[in-house]
């Protein structure tokens, strides 16, 4: 029995995915754990690992291609098998055949009511495992279990999903579905209120009001036509990628939704220089790693956000999740956006420990190769603009979380000191946006506070 | 001892409200007045059904027999068989409610409630006994009761409300219906299938004002071929009682003085409201509520009739669970939108959504679908040819914005289009579903083809 291969979802917020590149080819044979294609989700490129054996006897999607989560990408054949199935009917561009004998693969996964089944994201032990490539009758075992996956589907995604794709449905009603599909809505990210849930006209309709003024409002930029430049340089559409488009999602609903508000403080960032130049060049003498300005604001976010335990939360809609651990996130800027690669625990990790972490985890972000638990699950999420010398800026909240740190560059400027005399100093601007439905103004200056008093007595962090 | 919640009424919001709370594991008790069941149950849906199978199958035999093959001498009824059949079904399942009330553990208590103050709740038992209780919410479910005409209250012989009329004995020789709503056409509908001479005097241009104007008007031209004579766009002036019964002018097109032996007043009903709380009421004297069913008062809540209109039993249970629900779990309560409504004379009427009038009103964009029920199989093998189904299919979209049934089993059909509706399933999935045949669900599904031209059978 042919196996039917999907586009898995490979993240939460995933809804789509870019086959980049086929590894395998039709024809090839493929064993279990085998790396089949290369997947471009919103975050990250990712290996699609085959989770049967068999042979590669069709592609539907070829490289380069943007398919939604869930749509046919190739079928593997049991050896033996493949000839039938090859030469049944050429796969149309997007649409694969329809199911074929027996081809039932479009239940929901996840369900097993007899048990006799393994996980759907496990080995299907049946008739796919006809190594002999004869059409030999199945197994007793097997043939108990067939009829089960005949009605249940179990095999219908060969691939593990990161989370198990039951509760992925989305519910909505077909006229939510029309709407959305109209005003181009990702169903995904709209918050259902009808009956169990689901999304009906109302809430499309919401999600659609809240981007749309701003569509109205600024239509697409059309470039002046001066009859000078008519000729000369043509404007150019880019396609949005797929982390594009999370980020704009993402960030839409932020910006739109989270009542943001500001707070800022200029810290003086002459003894964490001082202390820096000093630590930096003993770890040079023993062949040890450097640490960044960065690394003090990461450790000191997340002894602030432990003490502070309320900037470490979320809005839960009727309740405020106060997270246990800092999950601290740190943006990293790729090319075609940023992500945020999380520091797990982060309160409970030294400076070196976080200094180590974040270096491995920012050069896999940039070659794509995180993976989502590596960037998913961040509490508190630090922004750092100053290597670019910007001086001082406030990030958009990344949710659901409540707090983002924006840190700007080290500025040299005059300064008075204790003795009321003008003096040269260094100084570093410290922003951060709140989400005011968790995290008052009397929250977000206490936590600001204990950032700034950190940072300018920064041995301390050395040593918690 | 304090309790979760105690509920003043036991008709449909009160009882059903009452169980949800005790199946959400909450202390809960319903005083009622009465007995349980409410109007629906005791005075109104329930035995009103009651008498209306016996007006249907009279009829039936009486007028067409021959049709369907049968011979028979000397047909004929015992009155008050008829309404001791009804007070039959009546009883029987208010039994049940109070079975329902044991089953979940919810305390019973017999009396009349007014509420003394935050939480505090009084009842006078039959015994003329007061007792109090206590509660950390309250839920108003004490309905209403028939509106009386200005000046001219109900005395049980000449000048009825709807109690009066399902137990009037003798059978009156004419009966005057003022108000033809569901109450008024149903009430009219059984006394002329009986023989009683009935006339229906409407101040709105058709019976049925809320339906679908095609749909009363096709009802009108039935109940005249059964012999109902129908003034409509007519005003009561004045009404007159005396020994032989009711004098009643009216104008419409012309002044006329009707004759009677009795006058079925159905204008509509008014809020039955409890004693002892101040509560903000509308400008009809219903009382006001916001999204969660809460009156202005904290911890005091209300569903049912006495929230206004539309009063219909299967609105006053959902509000009731919506109220009950919001009070203890965090479900966020809804307020009534889109809700079926029926009457059960013959040919019965169902509808749910928009009329077509106030899709027009509302300037919405939609298409029509009309199938009758003259070219469904079922409808014809059963006798039924009378009446047809309309969708209002809204464009572009395509989902169902009105439904409007005019037959036999109408008001079972509606079912479907309800649930539709609620899915915001579009006429495509309508279209889709495979309806069993012969049936006369089988009409709806050609109504949506209509839409279209794509009808089968027509």
């Amino acid at each position: 029995m042919p196996i039917t291969i999907e586009m898995p979802k490979l993240s939460d917020t995933m809804t789509e995915g870019t086959l980049v590149k086929w590894i395998k080819k039709v024809g090839d044979s493929v064993a279990v754990g085998d790396v089949l294609a290369e997947v471009e989700t919103d975050k990250a490129t990712m290996e699609m690992e085959a989770f049967d054996e068999g042979v590669l006897t069709e592609i539907y999607v070829q490289d380069g291609n943007k398919v939604e989560v869930g749509q046919k990408l190739a079928l593997l054949a049991a050896k033996g098998e493949e000839v039938e199935h090859a030469s049944a009917k050429a796969a149309p561009e997007s649409k694969p055949p329809a199911a074929k004998t027996g081809d039932k693969h479009d239940a929901t996964p996840g369900q097993d009511p007899d048990g006799t089944k393994p996980a759907p994201e496990k080995q299907q032990p049946s008739s796919a495992k006809k190594e002999d490539g004869l059409d030999v009758p199945p197994s007793k075992e097997a043939a108990a279990a067939e009829p089960a996956a005949a009605g249940q589907g179990v095999q219908e995604s060969r691939l593990a999903p990161v989370e198990p794709a039951a509760g992925d449905r989305i519910k909505a009603s077909p006229l939510a579905k029309k709407i959305a599909a109209e005003l181009g809505i990702d169903l995904s990210v709209v918050q259902g209120s009808g009956p169990g849930g689901r999304i009906v006209r109302e809430d499309v309709v919401a999600a659609g009001q809240s981007i749309r003024p701003k569509q109205a409002a600024t239509p697409p930029p059309v470039a002046p036509k001066s009859p000078a430049s008519a000729s000369a340089l043509e404007d150019k559409k880019i396609p949005l990628s797929g982390m594009r488009k999370a980020i704009a999602t993402r960030l839409l609903e932020s910006k739109t939704t989270i009542p943001h508000f500001y707070l800022q403080a200029e810290i003086d960032a002459e003894p964490l220089t001082t202390l820096r130049q000093a630590v930096n060049s003993a770890a040079e003498t023993a062949g040890m790693g450097k640490l960044t300005v960065n690394d003090f604001i990461l450790k000191a976010t997340a002894v602030a956000a432990s003490r502070i335990p309320l900037s470490n939360a979320a809005f839960g809609g009727d309740s405020i999740i106060q997270f246990a651990n800092v999950q601290l996130a740190c943006a990293v800027a790729v090319d075609e956006g940023l992500v945020t690669p999380v520091i797990r625990e982060a309160q409970k990790k030294t400076i070196v420990q976080i200094s180590v972490e974040l270096k491995e985890l920012a050069s896999r972000a940039r070659s794509k190769k995180l993976k989502p638990e590596e960037y998913q699950g961040g509490t508190i999420t630090v922004s750092n603009l100053g290597g670019y010398g910007v001086e001082q800026f406030y990030a958009i909240i990344n949710p659901p979380q409540a707090v983002i740190v924006s840190v700007g560059t080290i500025v040299k400027k005059p300064v008075i000191d204790a003795a009321g005399q003008v003096i040269p100093g260094q100084r570093i601007i410290l922003g951060i946006s709140c989400d005011h439905r968790v995290v008052d103004g009397a929250i977000g200056a206490q936590f600001l506070g204990e950032l700034k008093k950190l940072l300018e007595n920064p041995t301390l962090l050395l040593l918690l | 001892m304090k309790y979760d919640l105690v509920v003043l009424g036991g008709g449909p919001a009160g009882y059903v409200g009452a169980i949800r709370a005790a199946q959400l594991g909450k202390k809960v008790a319903c005083v009622e007045k009465e007995r349980p069941g409410g109007t629906c149950l005791n005075w109104g849906c329930i035995p009103t059904k009651s008498l209306l199978r016996n007006a249907e199958l009279y009829r039936l035999l009486k007028t067409r027999a021959t049709d369907f093959g049968f011979k028979f001498d000397n047909l004929a009824f015992e009155w008050s068989k008829i309404i001791a059949r009804s007070r039959g079904v009546a009883d029987k399942l208010a039994g049940g409610v109070e079975f329902l009330f044991k089953k979940n553990k919810i305390d019973y208590l017999r009396g009349e409630a007014s509420i003394t103050g935050p939480g505090k709740i009084v009842y006078k038992t039959k015994e003329n006994r007061e007792e109090a209780v206590e509660a950390e919410n309250i839920l108003i479910a004490t309905g209403a009761v028939s509106r009386d005409l200005p000046g001219l209250a109900t005395n049980g012989k000449t000048i009825l409300n709807s109690h009066d009329a399902m137990i009037l004995e003798p059978q009156p020789k004419r009966l005057i219906v003022i108000g033809a709503g569901a109450i008024g056409v149903e009430f009219a509908y059984f006394f002329n299938a009986f023989g009683t001479d009935v006339t229906i005097v409407e101040m709105l241009p058709n019976v049925l004002p809320v339906e679908d104007t095609e749909v009363s008007v096709t009802l009108e031209r039935s109940l005249a071929r059964q012999g109902i004579k129908i003034f409509t766009n007519t005003k009561l002036v004045t009404a007159k009682t005396n020994d032989r019964g009711v004098t009643v002018a009216i104008e419409g097109k012309k002044q006329e003085t009707l004759e009677g032996d009795c006058m079925l007043v159905a204008i509509g009903v008014d809020p039955l409201l409890p004693k002892g709380v101040e509560l903000k009421l509308d400008n009809k004297g219903f009382i006001e509520v916001n999204d969660r069913y809460a009156t202005n008062v904290p911890g005091i809540y209300a569903a049912g009739d006495v929230i206004g209109p539309p009063w219909l039993a299967h609105v006053a249970s959902w509000e009731a669970i919506q109220a009950v629900e919001g009070m203890f779990t965090d479900h966020k309560p809804k307020r009534v939108r889109v809700f079926p409504g029926c009457t059960y004379c013959q040919p019965q009427v169902a509808s749910v959504g928009l009329t077509e009038r106030a899709g027009k009103e509302q300037q919405l964009k939609f298409k029509v679908g009309k199938f009758p029920f003259s070219a469904n199989g079922k409808a014809l093998a059963a006798g039924e040819p009378e009446g047809f189904v309309k969708l209002l299919i809204s464009e572009p979209h395509g989902e169902i914005l009105g439904a409007h049934i005019i037959g036999a089993e109408a008001t079972e059909l509606i079912a479907e289009l309800g649930l539709a509706v609620t899915l915001e399933a579009t006429f495509e999935e309508i279209e889709a579903t495979i309806h069993a045949h012969p049936t006369l669900s089988e009409a709806v599904h050609e109504a949506t083809g209509a839409a279209f031209g794509l009808a089968i059978h027509s």
